[in-house]
């Protein structure tokens, strides 16, 4: 039994009224329909079968009033079919009976969308009420944190990482603490997310109905034109190289759907989050074109003169930057390879005066200047 | 039920590019003119690709936020968008006079209306005034004041030049400067002369732009000699040669941007009320004007 008590407006009333007027009710759990003969609403609930007089509406058991309040707040205060299924998973709608629902509502029912934490609650007429906050400021006190209650204020806030770099990918795992949305509407928390995770409510809702078109990465290539053109000569090798390092999930929270072509899966993991990506986003494009660039080069063969420990240093380096570590290396810890000490001391022992690992040229005959930058114009672009 | 979609350019590099965009939005939003505002972007996200499948409404309006009819607007927004059957001449356009044209979308089966973009509607030549008006903080800027009009040239885009002279002589028109000119950033008459071009000692000048970025707040500022190195800032109005020079940046920043949204999707059918009207009363500058 629901510890919320839920109440029939008369709002409420008159809308259910109005809707069996014209036809039956078949919502979650919820069947009604009006016999005209007898001016009696039969209603149906999985525990119990009422028939009630036109003017008993309001003396409807209290679990089936929950069922009501239920159908009301989805099909009256929620605004699409889209909107309904986010927030029907948002309460783990299939998991539970409305009553039990609703019991678990009232101390709230968490679910996590990339680096958000929406948490849904229920009043007693059924309005949802939720809150969104970073999900590493789930403990934290509400007080402690800035509220917000324009939905559109996401967009800002997602705009930043905490060390106010610019986020151009917006679905990456760098979105920053310390702020709250207290108190959203259904629609609310839709534009919310919306603004923080862009497009992605809407292909995970397909995705469930099986209807999610996925752009693979030949798809893609086929429609670039102009500078993007570059990308069609990337090499199959390359572009499982590139998803394994923009896709994963560590550096972006959709769960890359989309394979070299339908029928050409690539080896990288596609990661495990909630919403999928259906096709190279802007930013692999825009990187595609760049290792294009630099897959034009061939491989040559270099001498260097290291030791072992010195070649290690280089890859520990190389896993610094690539996993984003350089924060964490403290500044006295000489043992790691990545340490800015140990990384100077590499270079005025291994370079010489231009710049060359262990005195070895780029460049043996000059000539060649390697792939040059032929950055274009973005702002030029626009105008 | 009204859907409005604005599709701008974004960048991977600059946070400021979208701004005006965002800002747009929430102010046609704020008119309650239509049902709901959406932007998508070629750089950010949503993805031009995927923005038309957050819009739900039955009638959907389709503005670009750029200045001039070329590349984007004649085939990466339409591609993208997946306009079927598509062709730039739908639009019957000399280069600047891009209306509307209505075509189904098939991420959304459904019919879109496609409007020009808004640096070539009328609207713009007001709102570079207005700009004017704002720099200045003076409402009825005009006499004794000349007025440039910047863009980038022919080089990469013919119809962008196009663009700047179409509203350069329609500002001249207005008889309200006493000067008024086009300049360029890359090919004559340039920006970096500002001054030889001009007799009057106080210029306003203002990029046809959409968005700050690199060339409105570095390359221009320091070549008009308004300050050596862009990092510093520059004054406004800043002296160069015994002129005054009232820099305003980029039009597109401008609130009354909107207008033209709101303009471009009224002239493809939109029923959007007054909402003109208001957007032209909430953004007019507050800054109190010399004299007021
Ligand atoms: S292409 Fe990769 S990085 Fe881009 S949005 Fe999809 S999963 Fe994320």
């Amino acid at each position: 039994m629901s510890v919320v008590e839920p109440t029939l407006s008369e709002t409420q009333l008159a809308a259910f009224r109005e809707q069996l007027a014209d036809g039956v009710i078949d919502h979650d759990g919820l069947a009604a329909d009006y016999d005209a003969d007898e001016n009696a609403y039969h209603i149906e609930t999985p525990d119990r079968q009422t028939t009630v007089s036109a003017d008993g509406l309001e003396t409807v058991p209290a679990e089936q009033a929950a069922y009501i309040t239920n159908w009301y707040f989805y099909t009256q205060q929620v605004g699409t079919e889209i909107k309904q299924a986010f927030c029907q998973w948002l309460e783990q709608s299939d998991e539970r009976p409305v009553p039990d629902r609703y019991a678990a509502l009232e101390s709230g029912i968490e679910r996590e969308w990339g680096q958000l934490e929406i948490t849904t609650t229920v009043s007693t007429d059924g309005t949802r009420h939720y809150e969104i906050r970073h999900v590493d400021d789930s403990d934290a006190e509400a007080s402690a944190l800035t509220a917000h209650t324009d939905p559109f204020d996401a967009r800002d806030i997602g705009t930043l990482d905490a060390d106010d770099r610019y986020r151009p990918l917006r679905t990456a795992p760098s979105l920053k603490q310390g702020w709250i949305f207290p108190e959203l509407s259904a629609n609310g928390v839709y534009d919310a997310v919306e603004a923080f995770y862009p497009a992605t409510v809407v292909n995970w809702y397909r995705e469930g109905r099986g209807e999610l078109d996925i752009d693979h990465w030949q798809d893609e290539q086929d429609r670039q034109s102009g500078i993007y053109n570059l990308i069609t000569v990337l090499p199959d090798e390359a572009v499982d190289w590139a998803a394994a390092a923009c896709c994963d999930d560590s550096q972006c929270l959709k769960r890359r759907e989309w394979e070299l072509s339908e029928d050409e899966p690539l080896d990288a993991d596609g990661g495990d989050g909630v919403f999928p990506c259906r096709g190279p986003c802007s930013m692999v494009v825009a990187a595609g074109r760049e290792w294009a660039k630099l897959e034009r080069e061939d491989s040559q063969t270099y001498e260097f003169e290291l030791t072992p420990t010195e070649k290690e240093q280089l890859e520990a380096i190389i896993d610094a930057v690539a996993d984003d570590e350089l924060d964490e290396i403290r500044e006295a810890d000489i043992g790691n390879g990545a340490n800015r000490y140990r990384v100077r001391y590499l270079r005025e022992k291994r370079f010489d005066e231009d710049g060359n690992l262990s005195g070895t040229p780029t460049h043996p005959d000059a000539h060649d200047e390697g792939p040059g930058d032929d950055d274009h114009d973005e702002e030029a672009d626009q105008n | 039920m009204q859907s409005l979609v604005i599709v701008a350019h974004g960048s991977h590099l600059n946070p400021d590019s979208a701004t005006p965009t965002h800002t747009h939005a929430d102010t046609i939003r704020a008119t309650g003119a239509f049902d709901e505002v959406r932007t998508g972007f070629w750089k950010e996200e949503p993805s031009l690709r995927e923005v038309l499948r957050t819009a739900r409404g039955d009638d959907i309006y389709v503005v670009p936020l750029f200045i001039s009819e070329g590349y984007f607007t004649e085939r990466v927004i339409p591609r993208e968008l997946r306009l079927e059957g598509w062709d730039p001449s739908l639009w019957e356009s000399d280069g600047i006079s891009a209306d509307t044209a209505t075509l189904v979308a098939s991420d959304i089966d459904k019919e879109v209306h496609y409007c020009g973009p808004v640096g070539t509607h009328e609207a713009m030549t007001d709102v570079l005034i207005r700009r004017g008006e704002s720099v200045t903080g003076d409402p009825s800027v005009g006499d004794g004041f000349g007025f440039a009009v910047v863009g980038h040239g022919t080089e990469r885009n013919e119809n962008s030049a196009k663009a700047i002279e179409y509203h350069t002589e329609r500002i001249r028109e207005t008889g309200r400067f006493d000067e008024v000119k086009a300049l360029y950033m890359d090919e004559e008459p340039e920006v970096d002369d500002v001054t030889e071009h001009f007799e009057t000692e106080d210029i306003i000048v203002v990029p046809l732009f959409i968005a700050d970025g690199f060339h409105t707040q570095e390359d221009i500022p320091e070549d008009m000699g308004l300050t050596d190195d862009y990092r510093n800032g520059y004054d406004v109005p800043a002296t160069v040669e015994g002129h005054r020079i009232w820099y305003g940046g980029a039009v597109g920043t401008e609130e009354l941007t909107a207008d033209v949204v709101l303009e471009r999707a009224a002239d493809a059918g939109a029923d959007i009320g007054n909402a003109i009207e208001r957007v032209r009363q909430r953004t007019k500058p507050t800054t109190g004007a010399a004299g007021d």
